[in-house]
């Protein structure tokens, strides 16, 4: 049962799905992305919603559409999931950055335990965000889970590979950032002439490994 | 091609922005005042869709390299001293000439248009400036040099009576956070004027005025943000999103503008009083 607060206005072209789940989430994406309902524009997952903004369409129709969506996705068995359909990329990192050594004391590890763990797991790309490109990435090792920096740093380059909280990232672009920085890789990851732009999208698989 | 000479307190190339990437952290951008953008278009037979001048507080003087067709929508201003230049009507600039327009009596952003668009090289679809993020070209400085691209279809000389900017009334539909604030807060919102404040730019309208007072604290997961979105940070002083809002937040959102009274919003400079009003969803 789909109840109707599940499904909530977002003025008079969108609707904010409410799927709990980062991981129901990119079901209920990767479904819309798949079917794309009639006028439908922007489909936006985020950890706990996904916001389909759909301007001069029956929004009744889509509301019941999105309803049958979500309860679909939802009672589909786990292992059914898209996961082994999601693409992976793997990141080539130069571990070098300047609060590598701060993490490992932070961490209460060593570099090479750090550096271990962060090439260890595999990272799934919850949302993108802050900036064009700048993909949050779950499923990083807790032992990696950092707080941000006190003062940001005014400038962060294109490449930087970062952790912060339950997140690692990789800069798309020069920008501010208070993330910590462990190192650097040669991967684009935003390139607006590029059709995508972005290697990554709500779902990918992220594999780090030593360049 | 067109040389700007001035261009006034903040000017950039606008046209209907760049949909579709939000889930990839791209704002949509595009013209504020996207009705206006598309009205000084129809006037020198453009496709809506092609990219134009928006000024912000007007004051610019822009050389013309080539004659051209122009249109001027939006906020009105003076214009000249090219014969026939005025708001709501399309005008010929011949080569050379200079085209000075002036502050805007209300209003804030003027739309210029002229007759095959400008021509910047696009990016992700779009010619227009982003301000949030930077993407497509720099804000228009003195010396910028704008490409105007081929002419399509048909010139049909017209006038459009302008929209009245009246006192201002945004309509808005509650939710889709409306339920993270007291009951009262939508009556609030609505009952009395909010002050539009300085820092207000083409990312939000900021707003000043009664508190909006929240039932639920803690912090909402960051969730997809839709331009016209009435966003409540901490303080309780309302944003309205615009054109270039992040595609995604972590504030709560207690009620979004209708579609039509973007256009409304966008024409709001610091120091306008504005006033909400309620309506229920469909």
């Amino acid at each position: 049962m789909i109840r109707p607060h599940m499904i909530r206005p977002a003025g008079e072209h969108g609707l904010l799905v409410e799927t709990g789940s980062l991981e129901l989430s990119h079901r209920v994406d990767a479904a819309l992305r798949r079917e794309r309902p009639d006028r439908v524009v922007e489909i936006v997952p985020g950890p706990g919603t996904v916001l389909v903004v759909a301007p001069g369409g029956d929004r009744e129709r889509l509301r019941e559409r999105l309803a049958d969506v979500l309860a679909r996705e939802r009672d589909r068995t786990p292992d059914a999931g898209p996961a082994g359909a999601a693409p992976v990329v793997t990141v080539p990192v130069v571990y070098d950055g300047a609060d590598l050594e701060p993490v490992a004391e932070l961490a209460g590890v060593g570099v090479d335990e750090v550096i271990a763990r962060h090439t260890g797991c595999e990272l799934v790309v919850g949302w993108l965000g802050f900036a064009p490109g700048f993909a949050y990435l779950t499923g990083l090792d807790p032992v990696l889970h950092v707080p941000r920096l006190g003062t940001p740093r005014t400038s962060v380059p294109a490449g930087s590979v970062a952790v912060a909280g339950p997140y690692s990232a990789v800069y798309p672009s020069a920008s501010p950032g208070g993330w910590r920085l462990l190192g650097h890789t040669t991967l684009r990851v935003w390139d607006v002439a590029a059709d995508p732009p972005s290697p990554f999208r709500p779902g990918t698989r992220v594999r780090f490994e030593p360049a | 091609m067109i040389e700007v000479i001035a261009p006034g307190p903040y000017a950039t190339v606008q046209d209907l922005g760049r949909p579709g990437f939000a889930h990839l952290g791209v704002p949509g951008s595009g013209a504020a005042d996207a009705a206006s953008m598309r009205l000084a278009n129809r006037l020198v037979g453009n496709p809506e869709g092609l990219a134009g001048i928006e000024l912000t507080f007007g004051s610019a003087r822009l050389r013309f390299l080539i004659g051209a067709w122009a249109a001027l929508a939006g906020a009105p201003v003076p214009a000249g001293p090219v014969r026939g230049a005025g708001m709501g009507a399309p005008f010929w600039v011949p080569a050379g000439a200079e085209l000075r327009l002036g502050a805007p009596s209300r209003g804030l952003r003027t739309y210029l248009a002229v007759r095959g668009g400008i021509a910047v090289p696009p990016v992700l679809g779009s010619r227009s400036t982003d301000s949030l993020s930077g993407l497509g070209p720099e804000p228009l400085r003195a010396g910028t040099r704008l490409p105007v691209g081929p002419a399509e279809g048909g010139l049909v000389a017209d006038y459009a009576p302008l929209p009245e900017l009246g006192p201002a009334v945004l309509r808005v539909l509650p939710g889709p956070r409306d339920d993270w604030f007291v009951p009262a807060a939508l009556a609030e919102l609505c009952a009395a004027p909010y002050v539009v404040t300085q820092d207000s730019n083409r990312v939000g309208v900021r707003l000043r005025g009664p508190e909006l007072v929240r039932a639920r604290q803690g912090e909402l997961p960051s969730e997809g943000m839709v331009t016209g979105a009435v966003q409540v940070p901490p303080s309780g002083q309302p944003i309205v999103f615009l054109a270039d809002h992040p595609p995604t937040g972590g504030y709560p959102v207690i009620a979004v503008l209708r579609a039509a009274d973007l256009a409304v919003a966008a024409q709001l400079r610091p120091g306008d009083e504005v006033r909400f009003t309620l309506q229920r969803s469909r």
